[in-house]
């Protein structure tokens, strides 16, 4: 058999250096006349590896982390070692990929196929179990379908985590002539990137979840509203659904059930709220991305003012897993009222960032400690910041924390989208704090006067305590504007970004100045 | 980018019947003339059935759209937290002090147009820059001037801005 080396090409690889990897490789397999060929695959989200190169053959399947052009000579000379049955003597050599340690230690449901093979190949995703969930479903009721879900105890994996269930079920029963499946893929947070990762590694899975909700409540158009910042997954995504479309999984009487199910991405245009999935619905209608107030919810009057569906990336792929394996097997994982798994988004100053899949009820240490092991830089870990833009700093002493959605509401944090950003001891928090209503300042939709002023205020405030005028007076006012954002805005926007403003006074005081002064 | 002010009209055709078409139709027109100039409010509104206010207020809310020519190259850096974490402050100030301008200015050359951006989802392998549709992960000042340096002009080699 010949040798297949994998090359991902997913943004992170090709961010890089992927492209000019694989080429170089090709060449120089061809010019030696090695028995392999180069292959492209998604990634395992493995990023501090990549690029990862896999090498399979009947036997194993190898690979090689963060392997530059440079290094093609000597990784060829292993392989070719390894094809005539040699040990491996390399640097860059990880042995068996299964049993790399990052991965061997997860627990892949959503993300089992990532990685393993070309993003876009339907026989490759149907070898793996692709479609099966589709199939089952179509010889299921709209509402055994909701069942389905409803009994996995799956929530929005977005950040709100409302059960999945529930708001498919009030779509099923509102009645309608058509209704929408909306994918909110506009994953805006800093440090989260697992949408990307299976929207590049494993697209048709979004494609099977999608078509599976459309089957569920009756909807036969569906929009995967993707973020402009997103080039790779955008020509991915496109890609997929033409095939799957050619292929009779999408557009008119998918595979014989006498059932539609038309799918589009459309594109974002740079704006944050637009991940708010009222603002999102005016986007995708060709308005300003303005948040709606709620009632009336999207699952009643949705997208141009029919019942949608809205959920996030991996909710609707978590769906394509659960009706493949069973609802029972996917509650089985997780604690309390958090099932299944959570995509880990572990980011930026750490030692092994990447994607890591497992159940609820692991600590917040134990994702640090031992799948980060530590800083990039070198330096002690000062803080980490859970849940995006708007999720709380965390000291040390808050790690003990499982990963379940009501143990972090009770230390005021949110584990949000999953993404962990780590920082070292050289970050200044004050400088983060106001960082974070700047940030509001940028991205608020304007429509109402807490988040649109408040933040504004803000980051005045902030920087007359940092400058320590009136410091006691404006560190009052600072809680006082945190309390009116937080109870008086129209969405999560102004409402969270106290969050990390909050956390950042409470654990960090000492960089707003305030013990420096006390010590005078 | 070689599209004329007059392609417009077709453009405004093509989607004009698209459920929430125009901003599907914005980024047509942003990807054939690198900009959306205000001299097509007009004919947007009246194809789509909006005021130009409308269609101005749609226009100006996203970061995406701009009204003005831009450079050949759009170079974003991320400004989001983890690449923070990992010195983005740093190749910031280099980046506007070594091209010599500011966020949302352009080089005199018209070369490059530097902007700001929100996460590029790059934020295992920080901090992380994007030119035109290529993102370039763990970025310091010399790979930054690096890149820059390799940027040339299209009727040098018939690249232009893709995005």
């Amino acid at each position: 058999m010949t040798a297949q080396v994998f090359i991902p090409r997913d943004t992170t690889a090709l961010s890089l250096g992927a492209d000019g990897l694989a080429l170089k490789m090709a060449q120089d397999i061809e010019s030696r006349s090695i028995d392999a060929e180069v292959q492209r695959n998604g990634s395992r989200g493995m990023f501090w590896l990549e690029p990862l190169v896999e090498v399979k053959t009947e036997s194993s399947r190898i690979a090689f982390g963060s392997v530059n052009a440079s290094d093609v000579e000597s990784v060829l000379d292993a392989i070719d070692d390894h094809l005539a049955g040699k040990s491996i003597d390399h640097s860059l050599y990880l042995g068996e990929v299964k049993e790399i340690d990052y991965l061997a230690k997860q627990q892949r449901l959503t993300f089992k196929r990532a990685g393993v093979g070309d993003p876009i190949c339907l026989s490759q995703y149907q070898s793996l179990s692709g479609f099966k969930g589709l199939a089952k479903a179509i010889s299921m009721t709209g509402q055994e379908i909701v069942d389905e879900i409803k009994n996995s105890g799956l929530r929005g994996r977005g950040g709100a985590a409302f059960p999945a269930g529930i708001k498919w079920q009030t779509v099923l029963d509102t009645p309608g002539e058509q209704k929408y499946i909306v994918c909110n893929a506009d994953e805006g947070d800093s440090g989260t990137f697992a949408d990307r990762l299976l929207m590049e590694s494993d697209p048709y899975q979004l494609i099977e979840g999608m078509t599976i909700a459309g089957l569920a409540v009756g909807a036969n158009q569906g929009y995967i509203y993707l973020r402009s910042e997103y080039p790779v997954a955008h020509k991915i995504l496109n890609d997929a659904i033409k095939r799957a479309t050619e292929a009779g999984f999408l557009g008119t009487n998918i595979c014989d059930s006498g059932k539609d199910f038309f799918l589009e991405v459309r594109l974002g245009a740079g704006a944050y709220i637009c991940g708010e999935e009222t603002s999102l619905l005016e986007s995708l209608e060709g308005k300003r991305g303005m948040v709606r107030a709620k009632p009336p919810l999207p699952a009643i009057e949705g997208l141009f003012g029919k019942p949608t569906v809205v959920n996030n990336v991996l909710t609707l792929g978590a769906a394509a897993t659960i009706m493949e394996q069973g609802s029972d097997s996917y509650r089985d994982f997780g604690m309390g009222r958090s099932r299944g798994t959570l995509a880990v988004q572990l980011a930026g100053n750490v030692k092994r960032g990447g994607l890591i899949e497992l159940a609820f009820g692991i600590t917040l240490r134990q994702v640090i400690e031992d799948f980060g092991c530590g800083t990039h830089s070198g330096r002690p870990v000062r803080a980490v910041q859970m849940g995006g833009p708007l999720g709380a700093f965390l000291p040390e002493s808050q790690w003990d924390t499982p990963l379940d959605y009501e143990s972090f509401a009770e230390i005021k944090a949110m584990i949000g989208h999953g993404g962990i950003v780590v920082f070292d001891d050289t970050a200044d928090m004050a400088a983060q704090a106001r960082f974070a209503m700047e940030f509001c300042v940028v991205e608020s939709c304007g429509k109402c006067t807490p988040c649109r002023i408040g933040a504004t205020r803000g980051v005045e405030v902030i920087d007359r305590i940092v400058g320590d005028q009136d410091r006691d007076n404006n560190l009052i006012l600072l809680h006082e504007l945190c309390d009116t954002m937080e109870l008086g805005s129209l969405c999560a926007m102004g409402g969270m970004t106290p969050f990390p403003v909050r956390s950042a006074l409470t654990y960090f005081e000492e960089d707003f100045g305030v013990n420096s002064r006390r010590d005078h | 980018m070689d599209g004329k002010i007059g392609d417009v009209d077709q453009l405004i055709e093509q989607y004009k019947g698209l459920p929430g078409g125009l901003l599907p139709l914005l980024h047509a027109i942003k990807y054939a003339l690198g900009y959306i100039p205000e001299s097509t409010v007009g004919s947007i509104a009246k194809g789509f059935n909006l005021s130009r206010a409308e269609v101005h207020g749609v226009i100006s809310f996203y970061h995406d759209f701009n009204t003005q020519p831009v450079g050949h190259h759009r170079v974003q850096i991320c400004r989001a937290e983890a690449c923070q974490s990992m010195g983005s402050r740093e190749i910031e100030s280099h980046a506007k002090h070594s091209l010599g301008i500011e966020y949302g200015e352009t080089t005199s050359d018209g070369m490059v147009t530097l902007e700001p951006v929100y996460c590029l989802g790059n934020c295992a392998c920080s901090p992380s820059i994007r030119i035109n549709d290529d993102i370039h992960a763990r970025v310091n000042e010399s790979r930054f001037d690096q890149l820059i340096s390799e940027l040339t002009m299209p009727d040098a080699d018939n690249t232009g801005v893709s995005s």
